[in-house]
């Protein structure tokens, strides 16, 4: 069984409480008394292809519409402004649930697939966790060649003037592809990592149990 | 000894050759100048940023910010820790705030740490420099080195995100916070108090992910400074400053706009008024030249 088909076996007819359970900051959702503020403060709101805003999210989650909420590329729109945070008359953690939404549709298989900010989202955690810091040259080709090797071309030379720009002011290192920055203790990061995502998965499983 | 003494927290843009080499170059001018010492903390690492959520989950993404708490703890024992760049601020503090709400997570965090052979015994406090400046310091000991002042130039005040939301300044408002303002009239320039995209997302991530929506966002704020006839931008974050300044030639193909103003930090525009050479000021790590400071810049010190 899916993970994804085993949480829907488990939390039949109760959506939220599984957003509850499984989400960081989940048990804020029903809190949200629909005032609307958070998407009026949104700045991604004013774009098009802005399926769901916050308050819209929270109402769905609350009608179980698991489907719909987990597989939609809504949270993926978050630019981590806080806005909805600092704003919010109840104050609801909304961007960490933002957040925590996307985590949990991207841990079950169900966000949707191409979604660029998904994609550069998990590049990033697995470029900087790699060797304990941020690696900006593979991080950047990393995305441009999300499509694959002809479109990474394009777009790497769309990107031309920026990156001969960031060059000459010795912001852009081109022998970081061949290394780059790193921690001396990486060997420890990946032991603290791999114990932190065992700890985090057992208090899950645990929630999904009790 | 230094007047004040913390653990340093630069973070990746800074280190050599990455996108805000230049800001860490102009707060070491900065710095040398008010006495302020950084000791780097020995082999620290990313916070993770708040785009790392699809992978980071709650618990990795705290262990990180955790470790650089435990190696501050071990090696600079007692100093709070000083970051440059407002996603590490954030993200430390967030992990401190989470980590001093719940025992759950904390007795999770150390045992994960254990597994690097770390441990936290005390939570430290996190600053950021600008706090640094505004609450250690403050307005009068700052102005007191200003030799050059940069008398005539009309900056706008680009406070951004995450320096200002969801922890902000202390005594600062969220939706029109005024410290960066003061500190362009610290350094003798002109502010522009109503200009009224100070606190405007300028896209952050999605200037890679999703450019077309970072650069809308973009190009209200550097708009908006030129309406108000400003000749640059000021502003305390690294991707701010990467994101608005890098993209002009983007946003200027993209809406037919002539866009070409420098975007700098107030580190820069400090170390110019303090006397500090163009080299100290880092004012050759602008992908648009700052001609106006470069002059001022060569001009001699009033001492």
């Amino acid at each position: 069984m899916s993970a994804n088909t085993a949480m829907a076996e488990k939390y039949r007819n109760n959506f939220l409480k599984e957003i509850e359970d499984q989400v960081e900051m989940g048990d804020w959702v029903k809190m949200c008394m629909q005032c609307g503020v958070c998407s009026g403060s949104c700045p991604t709101n004013f774009q098009s292809a802005w399926e769901h805003p916050p308050q819209e999210l929270f109402m769905m989650i609350r009608a179980g519409k698991r489907e719909e909420v987990l597989t939609t590329s809504s949270m993926w729109n978050c630019t981590s402004c806080y806005n909805c945070i600092v704003r919010c008359p109840r104050k609801l953690p909304i961007t960490h649930i933002m957040h925590g939404i996307a985590e949990y549709a991207h841990r079950l298989g169900m966000a949707p697939k191409m979604q660029p900010t998904r994609f550069f989202s998990g590049l990033f955690w697995k470029n900087c966790t790699h060797t304990g810091r941020v690696n900006e040259l593979k991080l950047s080709l990393g995305l441009y060649f999300k499509d694959g090797f002809a479109q990474g071309v394009k777009n790497g030379m769309a990107m031309q003037t920026v990156a001969l720009g960031l060059l000459k002011a010795k912001r852009l290192n081109p022998f970081e592809l061949f290394g780059g920055h790193k921690c001396k203790d990486q060997k420890g990061i990946q032991a603290m990592l791999k114990k932190a995502y065992e700890i985090e998965r057992s208090r899950k499983t645990a929630k999904m149990a009790g | 000894m230094a007047k004040h003494e913390y653990a340093f927290y630069p973070g990746c843009s800074s280190q050599k050759g990455a996108s805000a080499s230049n800001y860490l170059t102009s707060v070491e001018s900065m710095c040398k100048t008010l006495d302020v010492k950084l000791t780097e903390i020995p082999d620290w690492n990313c916070c993770g940023a708040s785009i790392g959520y699809a992978e980071a989950g709650e618990l990795p993404r705290h262990v990180m910010n955790a470790r650089n708490f435990a190696l501050s703890e071990q090696h600079l024992p007692g100093q709070e820790i000083v970051a440059t760049c407002a996603a590490c601020w954030l993200g430390a503090r967030e992990t401190r705030e989470r980590l001093t709400h719940s025992d759950t997570l904390m007795a999770d965090t150390r045992e994960a740490l254990k597994e690097a052979g770390l441990q936290i015994n005390e939570m430290p406090n996190i600053r950021h420099m600008v706090e640094v400046l505004i609450e250690d310091l403050g307005f009068e000991e700052m102005a007191k080195h200003v030799v050059r002042p940069l008398e005539g130039v009309k900056i706008a005040g680009y406070v951004g995100c995450q320096t200002n939301r969801p922890f902000g300044v202390a005594g600062e408002s969220f939706e029109n916070p005024v410290y960066l303002d003061k500190m362009v009239e610290m350094v003798g320039a002109e502010s522009i108090p109503e200009y009224e995209q100070k606190v405007t997302c300028c896209g952050g991530a999605l200037a890679f992910s999703e450019p077309e929506k970072a650069q809308a966002q973009i190009k209200d704020i550097v708009e908006s400074a030129y309406d108000h006839g400003a000749e640059m931008i000021v502003t305390p974050c690294p991707l701010c400053q990467a994101n608005v300044e890098i993209y002009q030639g983007q946003i200027n193909k993209r809406y037919g706009t002539k866009f070409d103003i420098p975007v700098m930090y107030y580190s820069q525009l400090m170390v110019v008024a303090y006397g500090g050479s163009a080299k100290d000021a880092a004012l050759n790590g602008q992908v648009i030249k700052a001609r106006r400071l470069e002059e001022i810049a060569a001009k001699p010190v009033k001492r």
